[in-house]
């Protein structure tokens, strides 16, 4: 049978975010897969160099609206380390809880989406449902249901008060006993069995090969996580465990992220019980001294980098982030092959894709051997010549 | 009130149009967080669909457009593409900060200058980064009141203020 190209996107009823697919079939089998993931490009690595560090962890937020306590944390962790910043613990606790209570909001966005993808409409309005509890947990913490604003430059900017711990402790075995259910649902629900074994299966040798980060590797037995291999703020004092599987497809990837869901409710549950006493900031200097250094997170999608290079002055010199998504997309590509188009949107939700995160930038020249640099007035004109070129054929 | 001259197919649509209205929500570089939050404007706790509000995946059945985020330069031309395929009467809601101006994108290299207001006409503005829940409920309904007072006043035109051009999409300069 001739190969047929199938495009999918960039709107289109499937997908939640602007990204273009242009799927090649033979018959009801995949053979290849194109992607166009630059829709959602604003050039925000660009604009970062422009703005002092106050005024750049708020645009770092909003790199992905998910995962922004991420990014903020991520990018404030390198640059306390350039300025040698002993942070107090109590602050470092407190950007834990956020970020265990993203990692919790984010997993169960994900099983509800994946969910639905399936068909499976109950799940997802109940997972959707037992999200807001995590939802008015953040909010009562930071101030926002999204893009917290907790983090600045030598701590964090909101105290917890005994009234929100207390509180923030009371709510969590409802959400204990929810999760639960959820495991016993994925574990033994027809529809989802049916839908997730066996489907878009990642060998660990291929995860490896392709550079397979966070949940998507942990499900095909790769034993990585940078809060356990490389601890930041406080999850070398926190009793906990990585969770991993080693089916390789859907399934264990849902499994994953449950088992992530028990743990970092446990971690929330021990920084809430154990909070130490003290400042939670320090004042930190306006300026940051000439360094390069890289700062791992690992975010609820996988090992985040934040590449830094500072000059003396209030404002990073260069700044390039690394985003989980971008390092699993060529995992889908792979997994893909051989699948039925049926399975497209299980297997692209199985990776949790962000796609806000994901799109960057390089220039090469015509051999693509190297890289070059433009400057704003020229990134200005490029984009708009190239988008309105594009649209013309 | 509506109009008793039309014809009861007409009445019958324009019932139909404000108690259930379909929204179609499009990316055009935002952050998520804007689509997180109308998603869970969809979900049990606060639940739009006791209004008769159903989210459509095609803008061909949708009267609502929900538009989130800066126009990025690529998506410009698909954001325009897509409301020319809404029916009339439609309606455009400018989700957040960015949705309004480009928020903390203004200006950006890839980003268009002015938000959404500068692509397609604009029909309500929604204020927040990204906005609760609750105020994108409220701008669907105030969403709602306009198209009750357009029916009512037998168009969008009485909107138009004094020395300001007719609402057309912005032509794209060769």
């Amino acid at each position: 049978m001739p190969q047929v190209i199938l495009p999918i996107g960039p709107q289109h009823p499937a997908l939640k975010e602007p990204v273009n697919f242009k799927v090649i079939v033979d018959g009801e089998t995949i053979v290849g897969l194109e992607l166009d993931v630059s829709y959602t490009h604003r050039g925000i690595e660009k604009a970062a160099e422009q703005r002092d560090f106050i005024r750049v962890v708020p645009l770092l937020e909003r790199v992905c609206g998910i995962c922004s306590h991420a990014h903020g944390t991520a990018f404030v962790m390198g640059i306390e380390e350039v300025m040698q910043l002993e942070i107090p613990p109590r602050a470092q606790y407190i950007r834990t809880i956020v970020a265990e209570l993203e990692r919790m909001h984010s997993h169960i966005l994900w099983l509800g989406v994946a969910a639905h993808v399936v068909g499976f409409n109950t799940l997802f309005m109940w997972t959707w449902r037992d999200r807001e509890t995590t939802q008015d947990l953040l909010e009562e913490m930071t101030g926002n249901r999204m893009n917290y604003g907790i983090n600045e430059v030598g701590g964090v900017r909101r105290d917890l008060t005994p009234g929100q711990i207390t509180s923030a402790l009371s709510r969590l075995p409802k959400l204990e006993e929810q999760i639960a259910k959820y495991v016993d649902m994925v574990m033994n629900q027809e529809t989802m069995l049916l839908r997730f074994r066996g489907i878009g299966k990642l060998s660990k040798a291929e995860a490896l090969k392709y550079g397979t980060v966070g949940p998507t590797a942990r499900a095909s037995g790769v034993d990585y996580d940078i809060r356990r291999d490389d601890p930041y703020i406080a999850y070398s004092e926190i009793p906990w465990k990585v969770v991993t599987d080693t089916s390789g497809d859907v399934f264990g990837r849902t499994l994953v992220r449950i088992g992530e869901l028990q743990e970092s409710l446990g971690i929330i549950r021990y920084c809430l019980e154990h909070l130490p006493e003290g400042q939670i900031g320090v004042p930190a200097p306006k300026v940051a001294p000439v360094a390069e250094i890289l700062s791992r997170y690992e975010a609820p999608r996988g090992e985040l980098v934040h590449f830094i290079r500072t000059n003396n002055t209030d404002r990073v010199e260069r700044i390039d982030i690394r985003t989980p998504t971008l390092a699993n997309w060529t995992s889908v590509t792979v997994s893909l092959v051989n699948q039925n188009i049926a399975d497209i949107p299980v297997i692209v939700a199985a990776i949790d894709p962000c796609l806000s995160c994901t799109s960057r930038i390089t220039i090469l020249s015509e051999r693509g051997r190297k890289t070059a640099e433009m400057t704003w007035d020229q990134l200005s004109e490029y984009g708009r010549k190239s988008s309105r070129e594009r649209d013309r054929c | 009130m509506l109009k008793v001259t039309d014809s009861l197919s007409r009445r019958l649509a324009n019932w139909a149009r404000v108690r259930s209205p379909w929204i179609s929500v499009f990316n055009t570089g935002s952050c998520n967080a804007c689509d997180i939050e109308v998603i869970a404007c969809l979900m049990p706790r606060f639940d739009v669909e006791r209004f008769g509000i159903l989210a459509k995946g095609s803008p061909r059945h949708a009267d609502i457009l929900i538009v989130t985020g800066p126009v990025t330069r690529k998506q410009e031309s698909r954001l325009r593409r897509i409301w020319e395929q809404m029916p009339e009467p439609k309606y455009v809601i400018a989700m957040g900060a960015c949705g309004a101006s480009g928020g903390v994108f203004q200006g950006l290299y890839h980003v268009v200058d002015g938000g959404v207001e500068s692509v397609i006409p604009v029909d309500v503005f929604v204020a927040g980064c990204p906005p609760r829940p609750d105020e994108i409920i409220n701008a669907v309904v105030a969403c709602l009141g306009l198209m009750k007072e357009d029916l009512a006043r037998g168009g969008k035109e009485w909107r138009r203020k004094p020395g300001e051009a007719p609402r057309e999409p912005a032509e794209v300069p060769a």
